[in-house]
């Protein structure tokens, strides 16, 4: 319950703020109308579409995700967190508030793609929806921690991306992978390798975490 | 009643190769109430944040007992209340919304006429569903003071404690410390001097440079 208050106050307070939410909604429209109009009539290879998708998925990640620690540190109200809560506590809300936030970013950015790009066509289902949420877990897991990391740092927009991009690849890469696998109508047993790497990925991601959160959550 | 006990032994801390402080030690107990004092840079907050779990020390050793058992640095939280200046409340929130959410978070199951009753103390039960951002800087001393003593701490650490109160602020500081709970441990870090009459004893951290000398 404790881990659900601290989702609950980010939740509240990112409602009555919109910090991250704002920022998130503009980016996304912005970079998916620019992709439509960049292509217009012309026809892209399906490869492609899979790509972008995940580009500006990570994107996405990168203009909101931070502010769960960052806002925290930036405000000054880390002390008080840190007087309230255990850290496993404070980084398991803090995920689970990111988690939501890109579940609901990416489906938004999903409807969009399916809508307005007539190309991105997913044959098996199964596959882009399993991918979509073992990949946001793994986004979610890895740009928590990394949040935790630059909230401590003096330049902390220019450092989260640079940052995430090594440790997120290994990740968008596997996505892509079984997204164009997905709108090829292959089954899921063609990309079983990908899957396994994807819920490694999760799994390392989200114990790794876990286990150093306390050394950079404590001065 | 349970037992507390704080023991120090040799705390160094230092910031980049400048050093706060050195060789520092003491032991408390239930019942103690200690000042810590020393000129601007000494590390008084240091050490606040310190004995509170959220700064960690460069080396020695900071154990906290209760009823004889060892606490664990990540539980320090749940009997330790701070008043710092460098603590900020979520303004975006209601007085009485943080102090909910607060109790919540510490696992607490603090009823709504408790928080009232908090808010009452500290006088802000007017304001209860004010944002803590219309809050002065007064008010919002108060509000830090609700937050530290809502959840009854054993140990109640208190950096500059009547910084922006008014007079009635102060006589409300007055009644908290000196009526602590009995078997409780009171740490106030300050430089006036009218606050001294807080504690039993004194430390002055620019003793604490390069020394070694027991309290």
């Amino acid at each position: 319950m404790k881990v659900f208050y601290i989702f609950y106050k980010d939740f509240s307070s990112e409602l009555r703020m919109r910090f991250a939410l704002n920022a998130l909604i503009m980016f996304v429209i912005v970079a998916v109308s620019t992709i439509l109009f960049s292509i217009g009539s012309e026809r892209a290879p399906q490869n492609v579409y899979a790509g972008m998708f995940w580009v500006i998925v990570f994107f996405s990640a990168m203009s909101g995700l931070s502010r769960a620690f960052v806002s925290e540190e930036e405000r000054g109200t880390n002390l008080i967190l840190s007087l309230i809560a255990s850290p496993i506590s404070i980084f398991a809300g803090k995920f689970f508030f990111n988690l939501v936030l890109i579940f609901f970013i990416n489906s938004i950015i999903a409807i969009l793609y399916l809508t307005l790009f007539q190309d991105f066509i997913i044959q098996n289902w199964n596959s882009f929806l399993l991918a979509f949420i073992l990949g946001n877990i793994g986004i979610a897991g890895s740009s928590t921690i990394i949040a935790a990391i630059i909230s401590k740092a003096n330049v902390k927009g220019t450092l989260y991306p640079v940052l995430a991009f090594p440790v997120l690849l290994p990740l968008i890469l596997m996505l892509i992978e079984i997204t164009k696998s997905a709108m090829e109508g292959n089954p899921i047993s063609d990309v079983n390798a990908e899957f396994m790497v994807l819920l490694s990925y999760d799994v390392v991601m989200i114990t790794a975490s876990v286990l150093v959160f306390d050394i950079i959550w404590r001065d | 009643m349970n037992k507390i006990q704080l023991r120090v032994r040799e705390l160094k801390k230092t910031f980049n190769n400048r050093l706060v402080f050195n060789k520092l030690s003491f032991e408390l107990n239930s019942g103690d109430r200690i000042v810590i004092t020393g000129k601007n840079g000494s590390g008084k907050s240091t050490l606040i944040k310190i004995l509170a779990g959220v700064l960690t020390e460069t080396s020695g050793n900071l154990e906290y007992f209760i009823d004889d058992k060892k606490i664990d640095r990540e539980n320090y939280y749940q009997f330790v209340g701070l008043v710092s200046p460098y603590l900020v409340l979520y303004d975006e929130f209601t007085a009485f919304e943080n102090l909910n959410l607060f109790s919540k978070i510490r696992g607490l199951k603090i009823s709504e006429k408790e928080i009232n009753d908090t808010l009452n103390r500290v006088g802000l039960f007017e304001r209860r569903n004010d944002l803590v951002r219309t809050f002065s800087s007064g008010m919002k001393q108060r509000m830090k003071y609700a937050s530290a003593i809502l959840h009854n701490p054993l140990v109640l650490l208190l950096d500059e404690p009547t910084s922006n109160l008014d007079l009635d602020g102060k006589n409300f500081v007055d009644e908290l410390v000196f009526n602590f709970r009995e078997d409780g441990i009171v740490v106030v870090a300050t430089n006036e001097s009218q606050d001294f009459k807080y504690g039993y004893k004194i430390i002055n951290l620019d003793e604490y440079k390069n020394s070694n000398k027991n309290v």
